[in-house]
């Protein structure tokens, strides 16, 4: 098993065959994790810093316990509360923390890139836990084991992306994993929240969102991003909600056994109809969750088998 | 003063679009006689300068160049600025007043002139903002300005939003013949941007500005000059959306020409890859189809004027995430090493790209130089158009090194620059 990448820093650098490694080895941590003794030490002696300078709850909360479970000493330091107050740049923060000899530093910023930027700086392992409007691939890549347990393959799938696409980091990931592995991609959403360009990406567009669901396997709803609109991207939540929000009447026109999935958190009854997220027949939302961990520990364990076998300075 | 007679030269003609073997005399610091034909011998006390067979061509004329002085002399001083442009053959730089404080009074213009004099090898002739601070909101004292030497009028990229103050500025301008250069670009459209729209900025999840931006300001430009009557350039013309509209206006008669940076000539989007802070630039780089477009456009002369946009920026303001890094390259030494790309491409021919570089900026200015014709000031420049070296931002002479050329395969390199018949930079 081989993964020749010292970071993780999006989708687009991996290959096929690196994607179904990480999701092999992350099935053998869905067992662990079922498991009451959830231990496995392979990062033990390892130290891990999570560096978050957007605020997050669920992600963060996902990277410290995927460190743990591994034996890793995990810290969380809040970006925003700290030293880019004081005028720090993101770089000298680097290198401070770089002299503190991490092994694995988990970061998300608000900037696209800024994650490259910091990983040029470190001599540690760096994860990219979402950058800017770039990409969020641990994300990308949970979804794509939800999808792989829930349909069997991860291949010749209809998956439609629905709502703030331009705004995403998780879309643009999925968009790339999910292309990588031979799927047919839709991306459903009104206009003024589709990337520009978006005809060259290879994937079907559609501003008609019953029509964009027919037959569809996956249905892959986003997060409607109140706190990136600089304002007048749609007219308002209630039109949205009723052109695009997902519920039972328009998931009819999916296939019968299509799934349900939302990167969270929910904006219930502005993107996604409440009983419907919530049905277990339907949505894989709870499942993306337990997967988040899974992946998280098998990507960490990934790259900090690469940084053993780097002779050390 | 020495008298000069070059030999054995190829001559870079651009008013007479030639390129052919001949020798240039220089007395009292101005072009006496060129020809075609067996050079003259030497008179007594002339230098002979046997150019075998390299390039002798007018120096360049840099419209739009950043210097730093006042308020950030750190990234670009006179002193260092002139030396650039020595090396880069470079005989006359334009300056910019987007300095801190903007050069927007008699007062301040005098003291750049002041050390520019003191300091620069080359001619130095400054630009004064066209409305005071580069707010956009009240016009600088274009009449003293002009007085005090300032040779146009612009507020930079500081788009001028409120038309009623650019029309009376215009206006008012046409009414002393100075020159106003514009910046167009759509504001709305292009706030905070990054990027050009398109797949590349969508995959790199980076604000983009649709290429349609500029056509808007443009367009917007030009029916103020139309009602206004005023002499107008548009600094930067970098997308194939813009150019029918420049067109027309040209064919409509009024007096508008229009420039590039190098930049935009040689490269585009797709070299920002992996965030690359040293190709961010205002506008951001664009299409590769916007590229052939605006190369056709200086080929055809419907772009005027080729610059090299020359912006300072300290390593700290580059080593920022993308969207928080500064904009703008630093070019003085890099035009004609990265113009001469186009030459080896076959896009354009050695005259073309002198009368882009040279010659038409020295006309809409109303220089005598930028020509090789009798009575023209000796400013020029010897190059070897083939020498090929590899990039090295620290050999470069500006005070600040972010040229997205950094580690760039070049082609070809200045031997020589003489200003007004002195030599100012010689290649060891």
């Amino acid at each position: 098993m081989s993964f020749a990448h010292r970071h993780l820093l999006g989708i687009e650098p991996l290959s096929p065959q690196d994607i179904v490694t990480i999701l092999d080895l992350a099935e053998t941590y869905v067992d662990l994790n079922r498991q009451s003794a959830k231990h496995a030490d392979v990062l033990a002696g390892l130290t891990q810093i999570n560096m978050f300078f957007e605020n997050s709850t669920r992600t963060q909360a996902s990277f410290e316990l995927a460190g743990k479970r591994l034996g890793a000493d995990v810290m969380n330091m809040a970006m925003q509360a700290s030293s880019i107050k004081k005028g720090e740049t993101l770089i000298d923060t680097a290198m401070t923390l770089n002299a503190m000899h991490p092994d694995l530093l988990v970061v998300r910023h608000p900037h696209s890139g800024a994650v490259d930027l910091l990983a040029q700086k470190v001599n540690c392992a760096v994860l990219n836990a979402g950058d800017g409007k770039h990409e969020h691939p641990t994300q990308a890549l949970l979804d794509a084991l939800t999808i792989r347990r829930a349909k069997g393959r991860l291949h010749r799938l209809n998956i439609a992306i629905c709502g703030d696409i331009s705004h995403s980091r998780v879309a643009r990931s999925n968009l790339i994993l999910l292309g990588k592995m031979e799927n047919r991609i839709r991306l459903i959403g009104p206009p003024t929240l589709m990337p520009s360009g978006i005809g060259e990406f290879g994937v079907e567009v559609y501003d008609d969102m019953r029509e964009g669901l027919q037959d569809v396997d996956v249905v892959m709803m986003l997060r409607l991003q109140k706190e990136r609109m600089d304002g007048g991207f749609i007219p308002s939540e209630r039109e949205y909600y009723h052109r695009y929000g997902l519920d039972a009447e328009k998931l009819a026109l999916a296939k019968p056994d299509a799934i349900v999935m939302h990167p969270g958190p929910m904006n219930r009854g502005v993107e996604i109809d409440g009983t419907l997220a919530d049905d277990i027949n339907r949505s894989v939302i709870q499942d993306q969750v337990e997967m988040g961990v899974a992946v998280r520990m098998a990507a960490m364990e990934l790259l900090a088998r690469n940084l053993a076998a780097e002779p050390r300075e | 003063m020495t008298d000069l007679l070059f030999t054995n030269a190829r001559l870079i003609d651009p008013e007479a679009g030639t390129d052919a073997p001949g020798w240039l005399h220089v007395v009292d610091g101005r072009i006496a006689a060129t020809g075609t034909a067996e050079a003259p011998a030497p008179e007594a006390g002339e230098t002979l300068v046997d150019c075998g067979g390299m390039c002798l061509a007018p120096g360049i004329v840099d419209l739009g160049v950043k210097i730093c002085e006042p308020g950030e002399r750190h990234k670009e001083s006179y002193r260092s600025a002139g030396q650039a442009a020595a090396a880069g053959g470079v005989t006359t730089i334009i300056t910019r007043p987007d300095t801190a404080p903007a050069i927007d009074s008699p007062e301040t213009l005098e003291f750049v002139t002041r050390r520019a004099q003191a300091d620069a090898p080359v001619n130095v002739l400054p630009m004064a903002a066209l409305t005071k601070g580069r707010q956009g909101r009240e016009m600088t004292e274009i009449g003293f300005l002009m007085d005090a030497g300032a040779v146009a009028f612009t507020d930079c990229d500081h788009v001028v939003e409120d038309t009623k103050v650019l029309s009376r500025a215009f206006t008012y301008a046409r009414s002393l013949g100075a020159l106003v250069i514009g910046h167009p670009q759509d504001t709305g459209l292009s706030k905070g941007a990054a990027a050009t729209s398109g797949k590349f900025a969508s995959l790199r999840g980076l604000p983009g500005v649709s290429p349609m931006a500029e056509r808007m300001g443009l367009d917007r430009d030009i029916a103020l000059i139309e009602m206004t009557g005023a002499r107008y350039h548009a600094d930067q013309i970098t997308t194939a959306r813009a150019l029918p509209a420049l067109e027309r206006a040209k064919a409509n008669g009024l007096d508008i020409t229009a420039g590039i940076d190098i930049h935009h000539l040689t490269l585009n989007e797709f070299d920002v890859a992996d965030y690359r802070t040293f190709f961010k630039l205002k506008p951001p780089l664009r299409s590769e189809d916007d590229r052939q477009a605006v190369i056709e456009a200086v080929r055809s002369g419907l772009i005027d004027i080729i610059c090299s946009m020359h912006t300072p920026q300290d390593e700290e303001s580059k080593r920022l995430p993308f969207e928080e890094a500064a904009s703008g390259a630093v070019g003085l030494e890099t035009l004609l090493p990265a113009a001469l790309r186009l030459y080896h491409s076959g896009d354009l021919s050695l005259p073309q790209l002198f009368r882009a570089m040279a010659l038409n900026p020295a006309k809409r200015l109303g220089l005598g130089a930028g020509r090789l014709s009798t009575g023209a000031p000796a400013d020029l420049v010897l190059f070897n158009p083939d020498t090929p070296f590899v990039l090295d931002r620290f050999q470069l002479k500006s005070k600040s090194k972010n040229t997205p050329f950094d580690g760039g395969r070049m082609q070809g390199r200045v031997l020589a620059t003489y200003v007004a018949g002195e030599p100012v930079y010689r290649r060891d």
